[in-house]
């Protein structure tokens, strides 16, 4: 092949690649506009005036509201108690399965983690609802054991493989070379683990972090079959409550298309695109300035 | 630079051993080390003297380095690793099993082949060592720092910048820097593993005429595939080959009239 020939595949080849690149963020941007064009109309309506109201009542005889906190308070309610669990449980999980574990021991925990990662949200919703669900109410002695720690229970064991597998290449990908000079120095096992290992692997521990509570954030169906689905302003965890995305599962299918109700419910998933936006942003910063001290 | 050709081209190793020559620092008998079924060391019986660079040579997979890292039971990290034999340092036998591990790094530190800073702070690389071995006085612990810095003939370059990354230092500057981390705990013995492997030779010359400056402080033993290293820096030199000690004694005799003919052979570039 002359090297004119090569050239031109050269060519080809990169220009394949960039539109392959330029494909994604494409995307991105279109949904991104195609989410504000539908959301922004709602501004323009008159049922704007209820939107930080506490009732989220879009279908009523007297009056329809669309009030967002009950389901803001919701989605950050879920979230934050599903990552409290999860994330302590996910790296201590990785830290064992990557720096302790006896190797047959990782033969095992590995495949099962995959395998957790591995199961469609609708069956953990099942799991929840039969499982989870009633010991909930057995444990606490409510009412019913459709509340807001249910859904995080679900949540957190959804984030949890995504977690500990990340966490754990993060781990493994740590220089045995910090290890020894840490364990030469006479420091212990654990010393070396929790003072030169975890601080090493850190950015990628962030990012699996990051990655975990993503997932928590933009479940669905999990938590629509298992929080109760009462879109109540409550910081309680044992109240049933509404989250976002549940919201505009339950409702797109019955929303007349160009109502108040329909440019509501887009509003809704811009927000949630935007915050999940913001909270990556944050965290790269993060990453990043923790990165270059 | 003038200096530095000058003193590389000395004639004589950095020092007499028949002079000023202490008790042994390090007594090794008979030790043999086993991974798994391979056996890596033969009943090497050794006597290392107080304050002096010994040098460890031979070829590639000789087993210098695992009688290195028998010196402050590295090999322990190594799971299928199995050793007989004794190591006495100054009367006392390492090789125990109720040996306080901890103490025993304390007192013989060890620097790598490669440069191996951890990923944080120039100051906090020095202080991680003290910090493990329970100094928390903050005053004292940048006095440590900055005496181990000073030893290590890096603080003029570094002492602007103590809270900068390790990982913004030369190669050599690193190496310095890990010289420094295993004083500043410190150590009576020093062990290092080909320490100037991964350096240019400017660096390597900074390191070497370091060792010179901490012979009379330190017992050094050093691992070297740099015969002209080990005849610059070190007053007894041991040859090993496949797992045994062929031969072992002064540099000087070593490098001009070795006993065994295998010792030769390899001085004289014959294999290895």
């Amino acid at each position: 092949m002359n090297t004119r020939a090569l050239s031109k595949t050269d060519a080809l080849v990169k220009a394949l690649l960039v539109g392959a690149s330029s494909v994604s963020v494409l995307v991105v941007a279109l949904v991104l506009f195609f989410l504000l064009k539908e959301a922004v109309p709602f501004l323009s309506d008159s049922g704007r005036s209820t939107l930080f109201s506490t009732r989220w009542t879009p279908v009523s005889f007297q009056q329809e509201v669309y009030g967002i906190l009950p389901l803001l308070s919701g989605s950050l309610l879920v979230t934050a108690i599903a990552s409290t669990i999860a994330v302590p449980a996910g790296i201590g999980g990785a830290i064992y399965i990557a720096e302790l574990a006896h190797p047959i021991e990782r033969e095992i925990l590995k495949p099962v983690i995959e395998v957790l990662a591995g199961i469609p949200s609708v069956v953990l919703g099942f799991f929840g609802l039969v499982v989870v669900a009633p010991l909930v109410k057995q444990v606490l002695g409510l009412p019913s054991g459709l509340t807001a720690l249910t859904g995080a229970l679900v949540l957190a064991l959804m984030a949890l493989p995504t977690v500990i597998s990340i966490s754990e290449d993060a781990i493994r990908a740590v220089p045995g070379t910090y290890k020894e000079a840490s364990l030469a120095l006479g420091a212990g096992e654990l010393e070396t683990i929790f003072k030169v290992v975890v601080p090493a692997a850190l950015p990628g521990i962030s990012a699996a972090v990051l990655l975990g509570i993503g997932r928590v954030i933009g479940e669905t169906m999990a938590v629509m079959m298992v929080t109760g689905n009462a879109a109540l302003l409550t910081l309680s965890p044992t109240e049933s409550i509404r989250t976002i995305t549940a919201t505009i599962a339950a409702e797109m299918g019955e929303v007349p298309f160009g109502g108040t109700h329909y440019h509501a419910l887009f509003l809704l998933g811009a927000i949630l695109m935007l915050s999940t936006f913001s909270f990556n942003m944050a965290a790269m910063y993060a990453i990043r300035k923790a990165e270059s001290k | 630079m003038v200096n530095a050709l000058a003193w590389m081209k000395e004639e004589d190793p950095p020092s007499n051993p028949a002079k000023n020559r202490r008790g042994p620092m390090v007594e090794i008998r008979d030790l043999s080390v086993y991974y798994g079924d391979t056996q890596a060391l033969h009943g090497v019986t050794m006597d290392i003297p107080d304050r002096q660079v010994t040098a460890l040579i031979g070829p590639s997979g000789c087993g210098k380095s695992t009688l290195l890292r028998s010196l402050n039971r590295m090999n322990d990290i190594t799971s299928n690793a199995n050793t007989t034999g004794e190591i006495l340092i100054q009367g006392q036998r390492i090789l125990d099993p109720d040996t306080d591990v901890a103490n025993l790094r304390k007192r013989v530190g060890m620097v790598f082949q490669k440069p191996n800073p951890f990923p944080k702070s120039i100051y906090d690389n020095v202080a991680f060592g003290p910090r493990v071995h329970g100094i928390r006085d903050k005053p004292a612990l940048a006095r440590v720092v900055e005496a181990s810095l000073r030893r290590a003939a890096l603080w003029n370059e570094v002492k602007d910048r103590l809270t900068d990354s390790a990982m913004t230092l030369s190669g050599g500057q690193q190496q310095r820097l890990c010289i420094a981390r295993a004083l500043a705990v410190g150590p009576d013995i020093l062990l290092m593993d080909e320490p100037t492997s991964a350096l240019d030779p400017a660096a390597t010359f900074r390191i070497e005429s370091l060792m010179d400056e901490l012979r009379g402080d330190y017992t050094i033993v050093i691992v070297t595939h740099n015969m002209q290293q080990a005849a610059r820096v070190s007053s007894l030199t041991g040859f090993l080959y496949e797992g045994r000690l062929i031969e072992f004694g002064d540099t000087k005799t070593i490098f001009t009239t070795p006993k065994e003919s295998r010792t030769e052979d390899y001085i004289t570039g014959r294999f290895g």
